[in-house]
Parts: C-alpha cells; structure tokens; sequence
C-alpha cells in the first residue's frame, strides 16, 4: 500500500521501520495495529485529500526526518524557550513537557486534591489500554500519531472537583537535527467538574533544522463538567505543527476552545473536533490566526451534533500578513436525532500582505429538521476611512494599522477568561506587526 | 497661519475646488457656507489630507510650511484638526486608548516626553467636562453605538485633548439637535484664544449664532464668491443662495 508515498517519501520508509521494531504492551498493540493499518491505508495526505485541497504538505514532505528523540536532558536554550512561554501576572500551575515528555515537575504550588497528572509512558506499563479505541476515519496524522507515540501527559479531574487556578502546559520542542515528535496526550474531566488549561506551543531550532510535531490530545468532558481550553501556538520558524484535538462532550457538558497561531512555524494543521455525544452540552470555538511570512496556518474544525438540545458557537478570525496562506474549513455536523440543535458559525479574515491568500469554507451538512444553524465567512482589508480618521489624529500609519489588527482581533482576544492571557495575546499580536509588514 | 493660494482639487478626474485663495490668522474664526456640493467638505478633506484628493494646482502654507506635502498623521501632528462630519465606528478600539495613542505620537513628533498616566487622566477629565462629555463614553470603543450627537461631541473632545492651532469643522452641526449644538458651540468658546483658529464649515446660519465668526465665506462652484461678516450669514439666511448663484454666474458670464 501507498508504494509511491513509500518510493518517494523518505519519512514514510522510516515509520514503517520504526513500527516493526516497537515493543509495545499486549493491551495496547492492537489499537495501534488498527491506526497503524489505517495510516498505511491513507498515507500522507495530498491536495487530492479534500480535507487537504488547500494545504499542500509536499514540500514539508521532502525533509528527512528522524523519528528518535534526544535522549532526556535539559536543552541549552531551554531557560530563553521558557521566558517566550512565560505570561506575565498569570496565577497557575506551570508544567514543561519538552519534546512531548514531561519532567514531573509543577510549578506555582502543590496540586490540589483531585487532579492527578502522569506521564502517558508511565501509563502504559499498566494492564489495560489507556485510550478507548477510534478508528480516526480521515485523519492521516492522528492513525499515524496513535500507532507510534510513546509518551504525552495524562490529566484526570475527579468528579465534583474545580480546579481555581488554570494549569499551564508549555510544550518545548527542540532538537540538533530532523525530528519528527509524536505526542499523545488524554485529559479527563470527570462529572461535574472543572478545570481550565492553557496550552504554550514553543520551539528552538539552530540553522537548518526542521521539526514535525505530530500532537494527538483527546479531552473527555463528563457530565456536567466543563473545561477551558487556551491554545497558543507561537512555535519557530522551522516547525511544522500537526495538532489534532478530539472533545468528547457528555449531557450537559461546556468545552471553550480559544487557538491563537501566530508567525513562527512553516506549518500549523489544527484539526480541532468537537463531538457532541450527548445531548444538551455547549461548545464555544473561538480562533484567531496571525500569520507572516511564507507560513501556511489551516484551521479544520468538525462540530458534530450527534444528539438533540446542544449549543455550539464559533468564531474565528484571521489576519494575513506578507505572503501567508490561511485556511479555514469549518464542518458543522448536525445528525437526524439532532433536534432543538443551535449551532453558529463566523469566520472573518483581513488579508493585508499583497501575497497573502485566505481560503476560507464553512460547511454545514444538517440532517435534522427542527434546528438554528448559520454560517458566516468574509474577507476583506484595512478600511481607508478608519485609517484615515486615525492619521488624521496624529497616528501614524504603522500604529494605525496596528491599532485597527488589535481591533479587529478584539472579538477573539476579550472571549478569554484570564485577563493575563488576554493582555500576554495583545502584546504578541503587537509585536508581529511592524511597519514593514503592514504594507 | 493658514495660506492658501488658488487652490485645485480633483476627485476621480473631477474638478472639485477651482481656485480658493484665504488666508486664517491666529485668533480668528471663520466661517465657510455654501449650498450643497458646492466644495466646502472637500475643502476640509483636501486640508486634512484624504488621499482620493489629487491637489491639481496652488499652495497652502500652514505656519509657514507646505501642508500639502505632508502625510494626513504629520499635519494633525503640526497643529491641524478636523472634526469629521461623518465620524467613524471603529470597533475595539478604545476611545481612551486612542486619545493616549494619538497625544502618544504627537508628543513625540515634538521631541515631547511621553504624558504621564496621571496627567493624562487629569486631562481627559478637564476636557471631558469642558465640552459636556459623558465619562462612560469615553472608555467604550470609539464612536460605536453612539448617537450622532454623542459623535460630534467626541469630536469637540478630541478636538479640546489634542489642543490643535488650527481647528476645521466640517458640518459638525449636521444632525444637531438644539441642545448638543449649544453643548458643541460652548465648547469651541470656551476653547478659542488669541493662539488658535477655527474654520467652521457650515451649511446653516443657527451654528453662526453660538458662535461668532471673524469672517464669513460663501464658497460656490469650487471658488469664494463672496467674503464678508457675520452679518453674510444673515442674508444668506434671509434671502437663501440663489442671488449668490446668480451673481456668480453673471461674473462668470463676463468674464467670458
């Protein structure tokens, strides 16, 4: 199967090796056989993919990539990685996971009581498989990623029990040569209770070196439970960043999603799935997408209304700077038994770079009949005549310009709970708009 | 401090201004009237420095230096003001952010230090009361929602924080209702001295009456066709623009 891919991509030849030679539990070895069949049977995707049309990953493809990671060991740039990660003023549990493996370490105090944190790879000496089985349809990475992990964290919130303080995550990638990471991460937020995370994509590549994050978290939110869920992705020029997120919302559960991506990595792939599994749960997605130079950033988000009573909201936004690419695809989902479904859905770009280009497709397939759907997508650029009332007021044209970027993001940016955040956000939305970008 | 010298402007290949020639002291207030689409507003465009304005001909000095070759943000930053006649909604961004940002700039541009927080927030508060403008607007996002009263108040606002030299009111009482224009003719009083200057553009007499011009203008036709007191403005008042029409397409005809 995939002969070609197997002629043609060096990565590929070495997954099939490194898969052959993994020792793996019994519990889990059947799980990974299925994704790893899986894989074989999807391969790579290509612009023949339809979820791929728009986000041609050949290129990225051609790189050599090892699949073994530096042994364990502090990076010399790890303290510099760490200050980029840092929010100022923000009251949290801080957690470092570098190259998908987590130290055991906590920062800002001991944990409370009901939540317990463990290494994915500590896990998976215990009998019993820790990831209920998917067969990841269409997703190419996630087969992939679920055949071949080996580590990632695992979060469990008991039930009843809320979680004041927000915990942060800071994932640090990094390596001295090629390296593919396959992270593999669960969260677990069981019934009625609550837990806010927030997520810190950061990488350190010297010269030429490349690296493919190929990151699977699935999340479970239980009844009544609810969970905040902060993504910033501010990963380095170099990176090529594969996130797939899978929400398993239970009766009556909220899950609020908010993914910033901003100039940095070659590559950001966000396929971010919420299945809604029972009925009356919430959903917000909220996105924003800053991109610059030759980045390309893709935004595939599935709301899959499977039972009746829910709620979903989303809205994103993107700002393309340079000779950027941005894609969004947002699916909405809504099946038979659906009823007294309310989904919303927004997407608005302000495409500046004379280079730059937005593909932006809402997708709305519903099969219920008695349900609020609607959709929404524009793009367009600065408005002259804000500008002008600016400039008129003494404000440059750079400032102005910034100003109108920081407004126009102002939607996405003020849905944060965490005043720190929001302010960490708008501090980096204004350090990537220099003059020079704005033209 | 204002020279202008026969003055053309076009829009899109339109001739809109065909020779305007005043000159604007320090310490007066001047008035432009005119029936509709007769070039007062693209007067006040082409003077702030909307780019859709191609200046075909003539020169304005604005204390001494060419305004025309100045950028829109180098001009406001010299001391040139204009209260728009259409403010615009921008979403996001705080009126309080703006102000601090645009005091921010021109402070720079005069080799200033930056105003302290406390400074600046004993400033908005003066300037607030002096032209009657209601605190909570100025923490809400600029001009969205407001009423068009409370827009044309924000600009007076502006206007009395950034202290320009030379002040341009374009139609600012369109839309007024008999109160704000007191609110908003108050204001430029209580803000005009012997060290600055305003134009006030205008289609009606009844501003005229809170505020009392130096001069009055009628512009028709993209030309100055009439100068004189505030007691033009009554005629205008009285007998409408029709005789002005006229008596400018006479002169007109004779020229020829």
């Amino acid at each position: 199967m995939n002969v070609l891919q197997e002629q043609t991509i060096p990565l590929y030849g070495r997954i099939v090796e490194k898969y052959s030679k993994l020792s793996t539990t019994a519990a889990s070895q059947q799980a990974r056989q299925s994704a790893f069949h899986r894989f074989q049977l999807l391969g790579f995707p290509t612009i023949k993919n339809e979820d791929w049309k728009y986000t041609n990953i050949t290129r990225f493809l051609k790189d050599e990539y090892a699949l073994e990671a530096p042994s364990a060991g502090a990076p010399a740039e790890l303290s510099e990685l760490l200050a980029k990660a840092a929010i100022p003023d923000l009251d949290c549990y801080g957690i470092v996971l570098v190259n998908g493996v987590w130290d055991g370490k906590i920062e800002g105090g001991e944990l409370p009581k009901g939540i317990e944190l463990h290494r994915v790879s500590d896990a998976l000496s215990q009998p019993g498989d820790l990831f209920t089985n998917d067969n990841w349809g269409n997703l190419h990475f996630a087969a992939l990623n679920a055949a071949l992990y080996t580590d990632g964290l695992f979060i469990r919130v008991a039930a009843n029990i809320v979680i004041e303080k927000p915990l942060h995550i800071v994932h640090v990638y990094t390596s001295d040569y090629n390296l593919m990471v396959q992270p593999r991460h669960l969260w677990i937020v069981d019934r009625n209770a609550q837990l806010s995370v927030i997520e810190s994509t950061v990488s350190g590549l010297s010269g030429e070196v490349k690296i493919w994050v190929n990151n699977l978290t699935e999340i479970i939110v239980h009844n009544d439970a609810k969970l905040d869920h902060v993504n910033l992705q501010t990963a380095a020029t170099g990176t090529r960043l594969v996130q797939q997120t899978i929400v398993h919302q239970k009766k009556q559960s909220l899950y609020n999603s908010y993914t910033f991506t901003l100039p940095g990595a070659d590559l950001v792939r966000n396929d971010l799935q919420a299945r809604l599994e029972e009925d009356h749960t919430e959903t917000h997605l909220y996105g924003l997408y800053l991109t610059a130079g030759d980045q390309l950033v893709d935004n595939h988000t599935l709301v899959d209304h499977q039972k009746p009573h829910c709620f979903s909201n989303e809205l994103y936004k993107g700002v393309l700077l340079e000779r950027s690419t941005g894609v969004f695809n947002g699916k909405v989902y809504v099946h038979k038994d659906a009823q007294k479904t309310n989904a919303f859905q927004q997407n608005n770009n302000l495409v500046i770079g004379k280079k730059a280009t937005i593909d932006s497709k809402p997708e709305l397939e519903i099969f219920a009949d008695d349900v609020k759907c609607s959709h929404g997508s524009t793009v367009g650029q600065f408005s002259e005549d804000a500008l002008f009332y600016l400039r008129a007021r003494g404000i440059g044209e750079a400032t102005a310009k910034a100003l109108l970027i920081n407004a126009f993001a102002f939607d996405v940016t003020e849905k944060i709970k965490f005043p720190a955040v929001e302010t960490y956000i708008n501090q980096q939305i204004s350090h990537h708009i220099p003059v020079n970008h704005a033209g | 401090m204002l020279i202008i010298k026969n003055l053309h402007a076009e829009v899109e290949d339109k001739k809109i201004l065909k020779g305007i020639d005043l000159t604007v002291n320090a310490g007066e207030i001047h008035a432009i009237m005119g029936p509709n689409g007769s070039g007062k507003s693209s007067l006040a465009s082409v003077l702030a420095g909307r780019e859709s304005y191609q200046v075909t001909e003539g020169e304005v000095l604005f204390e001494g230096k060419n305004l025309l070759e100045m950028e829109p943000e180098t001009r406001a930053r010299e001391g040139l003001f204009l209260a728009f006649q259409y403010p615009i909604e921008i979403p996001g961004v705080s009126n309080i952010n703006f102000l601090k940002t645009a005091i921010g700039e021109i402070r720079t541009y005069k080799g200033l230090p930056p105003m302290d927080a406390k400074e600046f927030l004993r400033l908005t508060r003066e300037k607030q009361k002096l032209v009657e403008f209601d605190a909570q607007l100025v923490n809400r996002s600029l001009n969205e929602g407001f009423s068009g009263g409370e827009k044309k108040r924000n600009e007076i606002f502006q206007l009395a924080m950034l202290q320009p030299s030379l002040s341009i009111l374009d139609e600012t009482d369109s839309g007024l209702d008999i109160d704000a224009l007191r609110i908003v003719a108050q204001g430029v009083n209580k803000l005009r001295s012997d060290k600055n200057a305003f134009i006030i553009i205008t289609h009606y007499q009844r501003l005229l009456e809170y505020i009392i011009p130096d001069f009055v203008h009628v512009l028709y036709n993209g030309r100055i066709v009439k100068s004189g007191t505030k007691e033009l403005a009554l005629e205008l008042e009285e007998k409408g623009y029709d005789w002005l029409k006229e008596e400018s397409r006479e002169q007109e005809a004779t020229t020829i």
